[in-house]
């Protein structure tokens, strides 16, 4: 695939008109991009890629894999996250590459010189530096993905003290298996930090459990104990019942109440404190 | 091989275990516990693991013969401080760990060994005072 | 789809001692691929699990442990491999509860619950081999 006169050639050409093609590069990529970002800016990355693009384009090589092309690839993967993280759509974000195509196929029309052998190398070229933005994009949005999760996972699993030594986690919603590590994880921290004996894990604004989360929540029971602390599960449905039931899910020994009342009014005992009524405000 | 050192406080024994153990060190502290409980007479072992990171099958079952030993010389252990992850992974790995109670820290730890001594004086003074009023009522 | 991602070391496990170095390697790796503390502790007691087998039923090998990626993530990646006796039966060394030897008969089994990927060849005569995987979430 190298062939380093066609490869000077190439840098060459796009050398030799360097400030033209970047004006009308700018141009094209910033009318796409509707304002988003001003051509100032525009135009400082995109000089920058231009430099890294037309050194790599001179050592001959057509290959974005190749050591050549790694500083090329470093800068668009730091557009491509920069775009992601700023809300751009996926093309608006290739489209900064492919504008460049559209930049240098005028160049060669207007000057009407046969540049074709470098035109279709140039092209299939960046259309696979292109693909690269797009691969980058997508991860990048994976990763704002997974925080926005685990940061929703830390809002929705709030560990509360419901009396000295007594602690809860009331779940909301449907569980699954990663948020039920989560919660597994974080009520047993705050056993350490707090030295609270006696937790609730009350489920009663749980919709469902399947064989997998009704095993974690078994586990976490399992670990508290070993940790040397009581774990209580409350609240659960007539239809949660059913299904563990139905799973053949050994709840064993561990204490399950119907409603987070009984279930507190039990910690407290284990927590050797006694409610009393006071006579004369009996109903 | 660190030979871990047993602190003795009161009728109590102490094991703060604070290094990475090798399987040597795990059997050399069984048979120092076991040579300590019976020249002390101590009526409890509390093991301290607030600092260990792992505990696998190795060190589980250690836990489990220092308490079946103890259990021999009429004394209790309590294993204090696991931390959660550590707590986590043996749930996983299936370790349950036979006899031995567990607490939060080592102020829990002391307090379940009281409780548990507690328990052994008041059974005597219920035997003594519960069978004479049933014997005349 | 997995390349390596850089750091990979061999530590022989001849002795008692090396189990505690094997597992001190798997734990700084762990942190390197950024596991969480409870991935890593899980990590870190299969690898203690399997090291001890190597070098109790193996007759001693090596531990070949690398930081493993793929697209998306981070992992660490452990191999044991020795050239004892073999095992003869893998399912009933997969038995929860079952041993040969001085262990609680968790080790494999055990091992397996605790990783991501797990994959042991074994031939009769000619020595073990356990790789096993632990991807960050």
């Amino acid at each position: 695939m190298t062939n380093p006169t066609q490869g000077d050639q190439l840098a060459d050409l796009l050398r030799g008109d360097a400030d033209e093609l970047i004006r009308r590069w700018v141009g094209l990529a910033a009318s796409s991009l509707r304002g988003r970002m001003t051509e100032a800016e525009l135009d400082r990355e995109l000089r920058e890629f231009f430099a890294v693009l037309v050194d790599a384009l001179s050592t001959g090589s057509r290959d974005i894999k190749d050591d050549a092309y790694a500083d090329a690839r470093v800068l668009l993967e730091e557009l491509s996250r920069t775009r992601a993280r700023l809300g751009f759509s996926p093309s608006e974000t290739a489209v900064g590459v492919f504008a460049l195509k559209r930049a240098v196929f005028e160049l060669i029309e207007r000057r009407g010189n046969d540049g074709f052998r470098e035109v279709i190398a140039l092209s299939s070229l960046l259309d696979d530096l292109g693909l690269w933005t797009f691969e980058f994009y997508s991860r990048t949005r994976e990763e704002i993905i997974t925080e926005q999760s685990e940061q929703l996972l830390e809002l929705t699993t709030p560990v509360v003290k419901l009396w000295d030594g007594v602690l809860a986690v009331p779940l909301v919603g449907t569980l699954d298996s990663a948020r039920t590590q989560v919660v597994m994880e974080k009520l047993l921290e705050a056993l350490v930090e707090s030295g609270a004996e006696q937790a609730i894990i009350d489920i009663t604004g749980v919709l469902a459990v399947d064989t997998q989360v009704a095993q974690h929540l078994l586990k976490t029971v399992m670990a508290a104990r070993l940790m040397g602390a009581e774990c209580t599960i409350s609240g659960i449905r007539p239809q949660i019942a059913q299904t563990i039931v139905g799973l053949g899910i050994e709840f064993g020994d561990i204490t399950t109440k119907a409603s987070l009342a009984d279930a507190l009014l039990h910690a407290l005992r284990r927590a050797g404190v006694d409610v009393v009524r006071r006579r004369n405000q009996a109903v | 091989m660190e030979r871990v050192p047993i602190l003795k406080i009161g009728d109590v024994l102490l094991v703060s275990i604070q290094v990475d153990l090798e399987d040597q060190s795990v059997v050399a502290l069984q048979e120092d516990l076991a040579e300590r409980i019976s020249s002390t007479g101590a009526h409890g072992v509390v093991i301290d693991i607030s600092a260990v990171e792992i505990v696998d099958s190795f060190i589980g079952r250690m836990f489990a013969t220092i308490a079946s030993i103890s259990r021999l010389f009429d004394a209790d252990t309590v294993v204090v401080g696991m931390r959660p992850a550590v707590a986590i992974t043996l749930v996983e790995l299936g370790l349950t760990l036979g006899e031995v109670r567990t607490a939060l820290d080592l102020e829990k730890g002391l307090a379940v060994l009281r409780r548990l001594g507690a328990d052994r004086e008041v059974r005597i003074e219920v035997d003594e005072d519960d069978e004479p009023v049933q014997a005349f009522s | 789809m997995t390349s390596p991602a850089g750091e990979r070391k061999e530590l022989p496990i001849r002795r008692d001692d090396d189990v505690v170095r094997v597992r001190q390697l798997v734990r700084s790796y762990a942190q390197q691929a950024k596991l969480s503390l409870v991935d890593q502790t899980k990590l870190v007691t299969a690898t203690s699990e399997l090291a001890r087998n190597t070098l109790t039923y193996g007759g001693g090998g090596v531990a070949d442990v690398e930081i493993v990626a793929d697209t998306r993530r981070r992992g660490v990646r452990a191999s044991f491999i020795d050239e004892g006796p073999g095992i003869a039966d893998v399912e009933l060394a997969f038995t929860d509860g079952w041993t040969s030897g001085k262990g609680l008969g968790l080790g494999l089994s055990g091992a397996r619950r605790l990783v991501d990927e797990f994959n042991l060849t074994t031939e009769v005569g000619r020595g073990t081999t356990v790789t096993v995987t632990k991807w960050g979430r």
